[in-house]
């Protein structure tokens, strides 16, 4: 295997046997080392890079972001973007949890009023924030109201009394993608999802608060609405059991088509249909219901979210405003360099340019928000997309600090409580539902994000707009 | 048996037994184990289960899969199985009790079980599955 620094912080995987189009990764020399030593390991994420490299309608490269680390079918960090005519559609480039990503919202508030109210803050988003494993939301909806939530996203929920229009305008697609096909969703997704809409879920879900600590970009930051020692309120959940459902129904759906049409893969999770197919049509209808639910999802969390900070500080529900809501885990239907593309991001966000139809309005000058989860322990980043960004990656971004340590591993090195203990000392108020769970998503388990940022940063991928620092955290 | 193995993002497990019925009913011990305490959760509710796939690998992914569609759907945590394999094809009773968070010292929600790393195999009269799951 042939691996090369094709300019600082860019490295490329030369093709070699079936590979149709080289390996593309964003990174830095300790981030790259560690991919190299992993070869020899079962999973590996270079391994994944060059699987996908090597599948069929694959343009330009198969490309991995600074946070790339192991997952099924494609790395997490992965981008993969296909000829709509000869490409595939697959469940190992979107994942189990379609649409999973990040909502932040501005509280109208700052750090030090937080600070006077940290823990009854956090004992209040704790008490009603429905999260774990088996909490229940507040809606509970029979299988024509979850319908109603694949055609129409954030704004069912909004309609419902959770949120407002301007909550819209500042999500991506306006929370509502097009070419939702309900009846591609089978009953059991539906029946999953009954009372999970409005729940954080678990693993690395959480909520939350922050306070802006770093401005790198005055123009960018003015123009998100983003002021130092401002507190936000960060959200990363996806779509809840009903996207679970969609890719499982789909692993055997997608496999038969494989066989149909006779497409070899070297990993089976990177099961898939070509793009332009019956199979591969009814997936990505299936797939842009489940992106929608994910919306809806987030958005219900959101208003609970501003509901509490109204109760705790006072403050009026307008107040509690929107920067950005975008995903990590999708499909998209795209078009670059005057080609319809579908675009895979399997934990990559995207992250647009300046001046592309797609950002809103406000934001259009300066790129579209790239909101980066950190970890409970270091810090979250804000960016904006750029036009490097455009040229060469199909306008993707890294989406979090990325994994280096598995979550066994992980729980052998620390335990819930003293993790817990050792935030607070920090000045961090955590609290989970699960004491593994908090042990499993540690600081110490996850890249330096502040790294990984930077080799978007320096490859002017996404370009640094603030950082952000954690007060409260809410894990599932 | 079963044991739970090293992945960054997610979790692996790998199960086995002298019949295929136990490798599977010990894969699914493994994913109980990641999603609670199993010793906490009582075989006390009986339910139906059965599901078909192409081929013995793919069986297993469903086998797990259903289990997470009672968890959500009907909301039970289920740990004890009696179950019949034939082929491709797996029928039978689970047992286990309504999901409570304190009660059964819950941990992380396990999302799917997936086809990376997946497998099935026999390997001196043993039978053996293994397969990711995603979390």
């Amino acid at each position: 295997m042939d691996i090369y620094e094709v300019k600082q912080y860019v490295w490329e995987v030369a093709p070699f046997g079936d590979m149709v189009v080289p390996g593309r990764i964003y990174a830095d020399h300790a981030i790259m080392d560690s991919l190299k030593q992993d070869l020899s390991r079962e999973w590996n994420a270079l391994q994944q890079v060059i699987n996908v490299a090597s599948l069929p309608g694959i343009e330009k490269y198969s490309l991995a972001m600074s946070d790339v680390h192991p997952g099924y079918g494609f790395p997490i960090g992965g981008v993969g973007a296909f000829d709509t005519s000869s490409g595939l559609i697959m469940v190992g480039g979107i994942g189990f949890d379609v649409n999973c990503g990040v909502r932040v919202m501005r509280a109208g508030i700052t750090k030090k009023d937080v600070l006077a109210k940290q823990k009854e803050l956090a004992e209040a988003l704790f008490h009603d924030i429905p999260a774990g494993l088996g909490s229940e939301g507040d809606l509970r909806l029979n299988e024509n109201q979850i319908d109603e939530v694949l055609t129409r996203g954030a704004e069912y929920a909004i309609e419902k009394g959770y949120g407002t229009e301007d909550d819209l305008k500042h999500t991506e697609e306006d929370g509502c993608v097009d070419g939702a096909l309900p009846e591609a969703v089978s009953h059991k997704a539906k029946e999953r999802q009954f009372k999970q809409v409005g729940t954080l879920g678990s693993g690395n879900h959480y909520l939350e608060v922050q306070y802006v600590s770093d401005i790198y970009d005055e123009k960018a930051a003015k123009a998100f609405g983003l002021v130092k020692d401002e507190v936000l309120v960060s959200i990363h959940c996806g779509s809840r059991a009903l996207g679970h459902q969609v890719g499982t129904d789909y692993l055997q759906t997608l496999e038969k088509a494989m066989k149909k049409y006779g497409i070899k893969v070297r990993e089976r999770e990177l099961v898939g249909a070509p793009f332009d197919s019956p199979e591969g049509r009814e997936y990505f209808g299936a797939v842009n219901s489940a992106i929608n639910a994910a919306f809806a999802n987030r958005q219900v969390i959101a208003h609970l979210a501003r509901k509490v900070f109204t109760r705790v500080f006072g403050t009026g529900e307008d107040d509690f405003t929107q920067l950005y809501d975008i995903g990590h885990n999708t499909a998209k239907l795209e078009e670059h360099g005057g080609k319809k593309l579908i675009v895979h991001r399997k934990g990559a966000t995207r992250a647009f340019g300046p001046g592309s139809k797609e950002v809103p309005s406000d934001y259009r000058k300066i790129g579209q928000p790239v909101l980066i989860g950190g970890t409970m322990g270091t810090c979250s980043y804000i960016l904006h997309g750029t036009e490097t960004g455009m040229r060469e990656t199909f306008g993707s971004s890294c989406h979090g600090a990325g994994r280096v340590m598995s979550r066994e591993a992980a729980k052998r090195q620390w335990w819930g409580e003293s993790l817990q203990q050792q935030l607070a000392k920090q000045g961090i108020v955590v609290l989970g539902h699960s004491k593994s769970g908090l042990a499993e998503e540690a600081p110490g388990a996850y890249k330096d994000v502040d790294q990984v940022v930077n080799v978007m940063h320096e490859t002017d991928i996404a370009r640094r707009v603030v950082k952000a620092l954690p007060l409260v955290n809410i894990k599932g | 048996m079963y044991k739970l193995l090293e992945h960054e993002a997610d979790v692996g497990i790998t199960a086995s037994g002298k019949t295929w019925e136990e490798a599977f009913s010990e894969g699914a011990a493994a994913m109980l184990s990641i999603m609670a305490e199993p010793s906490k959760v009582a075989a006390k509710e009986e339910i139906r289960i059965q599901v078909n796939a192409g081929d013995k690998a793919a069986l297993f992914v469903e086998f797990l899969n259903e289990i997470l569609f009672i968890r959500d759907a009907k909301g039970l945590l289920l740990k004890k199985f009696d179950v019949t394999i034939k082929g491709n094809a797996l029928a039978g009773k689970a047992f286990g009790e309504k999901l409570d968070q304190k009660k059964h010292g819950t941990k992380i929600e396990v999302k799917a079980a997936t086809y990376a790393g997946l497998k099935a195999w026999e390997e001196k009269g043993v039978k053996h599955v293994q397969c990711v799951l995603d979390v």
